[in-house]
């Protein structure tokens, strides 16, 4: 699996091959993301979820190439392959990297104050992106343009709010800024990172909603970065979960949710209650805590809180699972059998949840 | 440090098992805006206005809303962290409401506190056994075999490992941080904790730990709970009964099972229909109730029914009438001119569409 890179032209519209993220610091070598290799289709919609710690934001911070600056201890090691539209971007050039950022594709990210600029009104920040891809397009065009996309985003009144500045705007109405703002040119590939966290239940399923009208009208691809396994169910046509900086399991998000292959995937649709199940006494955590992402455990990441990891035959410790086909499109990286996963699921874990 | 309002110390009241451990009436708290030179009042935040509710002992009450509905206010009113401006706090039949610093103290054994963020609410500078042995010093509460031992017993209790006691919270994860804050709360045995969105700042495997936590502790040393979160789901799986609040009011109050079966509320019915389901069929299916707009300020609440500016069920009658707080069924208050599954209230009523899914969504 290590070398298979030979720089062919994928033919998804995004292609991460191999992708690996490591960050030197003065405790040692952070593997915030270690082989991770997906494809995605326009039109589609990945999402990423995980715990905190898992790698997601990183990812999203490396296809977008927001990690070429190093600290004073050295600039992050990436290797691996990201293609996007034919064009390969981690050995690419800065400056035509900086040229596709905000054009082709772009990023919303998490907390729509500190990503936006107090002192600007949210108009200057929406016209600088536009102008900055667009050097004919005059102020005033610029303008049109950035009423134009706070209208499309549902945001009322956009010619007078056009000149507000962040702090003027709730949380909500500062997202929907913030995506105005991510696909003010047109972008072909979103990434969202966290967009409704930060939000009341309310306003995230405005905004859910918001961001899945946009893609069927743009025809773009979406990438969404989550811990809520409700909000990636709302959106996703395809889950990666991802643990440790690996991805473990990823697949269609019908078959994801209805048969899923890896145990930790079944520990996150354990822990959490839900409101379309019936009252559950008590939830079922997974045990223990995310690992350290310098020293991480040995073999499968997930084994020191596998309750399923001696049946592997001491294999979880000593050999690092490789994804695999476990039904159709989709894979799992788990070191148990097939057979042995699916009867543990269907007996132990299906009727829990 | 004490004022002259505390003089009198409540005289205690007659133990009872029917009576409630904490009684709130009409509890207001209004934060004033000044202006200019002179610092003339010009209006008022007004985070809580009027808050009736009972917690009984034993039980867990959650506490849900959107954020800027006076749901923190009010946890912190009722641990008397903020002065009320107005109503009526009653704990174990004592008038607490304006008790002053030195007053107060003794009650503060019974009434603890669990915060939101295990990063700022726990000192850097303190080691575990300093923090959570903070209430036995501060309280000059002798503990047999030291106060050492006890915390270790605590640390034990709350799932850390005794060996832990001579360490820095920053040596600790998220979650095992939220178990210190646990353990320095329940260090004097308190009556009732209230917790202000205990989990939210965790991942969510390690919030079912806490969850868990929660629940066993309840059954182990009869705890009372007063649980303010933002998650539906969560507060549905560890409360008894469950209050909503929508700007500074609670709008509907009932047991959980009534609650979450057949809410009543409108606003109650909007907050379920916008959680989001692990079930990727089901967004096809189901029919979302989608408020616009954000939650009007508090500064200048709609007249009438505060809720009226985004419900989709607004008449006349809400703009001019504020609607009490009342019982529509045994166990279940709403304060709603037009509530939902009621059985006297006409079909036509409702917005044709938005309730085609709700009976089975909301199982």
């Amino acid at each position: 699996m290590s070398k298979t890179l030979n720089n062919t032209k994928p033919s998804a519209f995004l292609s991460v091959r191999d992708l690996r993220v490591h960050f030197p610091t003065e405790d040692g070598l952070v593997k915030s993301v270690d082989g991770l290799t997906f494809d995605l289709e326009k039109g589609k919609t990945l999402g990423i979820v995980g715990e905190s710690g898992s790698g997601k934001s990183v990812t999203s911070l490396s296809i977008m190439g927001l990690h070429r600056t190093g600290t004073k201890r050295g600039a992050p090691r990436i290797t691996g392959e990201v293609w996007l539209d034919g064009e390969e971007l981690v050995a690419a050039d800065p400056e035509r990297v900086r040229k596709l950022r905000g054009q082709k594709m772009a990023m919303i990210f998490q907390d729509p104050l500190t990503a936006m600029h107090p002192y600007y009104t949210v108009g200057a920040q929406i016209i600088e992106g536009y102008r900055a891809h667009h050097p004919g397009a005059s102020k005033k065009q610029a303008r049109t343009r950035a009423i134009e996309m706070l209208d499309r985003v549902g945001i009322p009144q956009p010619d007078k709010r056009v000149d507000a500045y962040p702090h003027e705007f709730s949380g909500g109405m500062r997202q929907r800024a913030m995506i105005a703002m991510a696909l003010v040119n047109d972008p072909s590939l979103l990434i969202a990172d966290e967009p409704t966290t930060a939000l009341d239940v309310t306003v995230q399923a405005q905004i859910l909603d918001l961001i899945r009208d946009l893609q069927k009208e743009f025809g773009s691809a979406v990438i969404i970065i989550t811990h809520d396994l409700g909000v990636v169910a709302e959106l996703a046509d395809d889950i990666l979960v991802m643990y440790g900086g690996k991805s473990v399991e990823r697949g269609p998000a019908a078959s994801l949710f209805e048969a899923p292959e890896h145990p930790y995937t079944w520990g996150l649709l354990g822990s959490m209650p839900r409101l379309d199940r019936e009252l559950q006494d008590r939830l079922i955590p997974v045990k223990g805590t995310p690992p350290s992402l310098i020293n991480v455990p040995s073999g499968c990441a997930f084994h020191p809180r596998c309750p399923y990891a001696e049946l592997t035959g001491g294999r979880s410790t000593s050999e690092v699972p490789v994804l695999a086909e476990a039904a159709p499109r989709h894979l799992a990286a788990c070191h148990l059998p097939i057979a042995e996963r699916h009867r543990i699921f269907a007996e132990e874990i299906a009727p829990r949840l | 440090m004490t004022d002259s309002k505390t003089a009198a110390i409540p005289a205690p009241a007659p133990a009872s098992d029917r009576q409630p451990l904490l009684k709130v009436t009409g509890l207001t708290k209004h934060f004033p805006i000044t202006k200019g030179l002179l610092r003339r009042q010009a209006g008022a935040v007004r985070a809580v206005d009027g808050l009736d509710f009972e917690v009984r002992a034993g039980e867990t009450l959650g506490v849900v809303g959107e954020s800027g509905c006076g749901k923190s206010t009010m946890g912190r009113l009722v641990t008397r962290l903020d002065e009320p401006t107005g109503g009526k706090i009653e704990f174990e039949g004592h008038d607490i409401t304006h008790l002053g610093v030195s007053a107060m103290r003794p009650l503060r054994r019974d009434i603890q506190m669990i915060f939101q963020d295990p990063y700022s609410s726990l000192n850097p500078r303190h080691t575990v056994g300093t923090i959570v042995g903070a209430p036995f010093r501060l309280q000059k509460v002798a503990t047999e075999g030291g106060v050492k031992k006890a915390v270790q017993e605590l640390l034990e209790l709350c799932g850390l490992s005794p060996e832990h006691y001579n360490r820095y919270p920053h040596e600790f994860s998220g979650g095992q941080r939220q178990r210190i804050g646990i353990a320095r709360a329940l260090a004097l045995k308190p009556k009732m904790i209230v917790a202000d969105e205990p989990v939210s700042a965790l991942d969510v495997s390690i919030q079912a730990q806490v969850v868990n936590l929660l629940d066993d502790l309840q059954n182990e040393l009869g705890l009372t709970y007063l649980i303010i979160a933002h998650d539906l789901s969560v507060v549905r799986h560890v409360s008894d009964r469950v209050a909503v609040m929508y700007l500074g009011k609670i709008v509907e109050i009932a047991d959980r099972d009534s609650l979450y079966g057949s809410p009543m509320h409108p606003y109650t019915n909007a907050l379920m229909s916008a959680v989001p389901t692990p079930d990727p069929r089901r967004k096809e299916r189901r029919e979302r109730i989608l408020l616009t707009g954000d939650v009007p300020s508090p500064l200048n609440p709609p007249s009438g029914c505060r809720f009226r500016t985004r419900c989709w069920k607004a008449q006349d009658v809400c703009a001019t009438q504020e609607p009490p707080l009342v019982a529509a069924r045994p166990g279940h208050q709403v304060a709603c001119h037009f509530p939902e599954n009621d059985g006297d209230q006409a079909v036509g009523m409702r917005k044709p569409g938005i309730h085609a899914q709700r009976g089975a969504d909301h199982r």
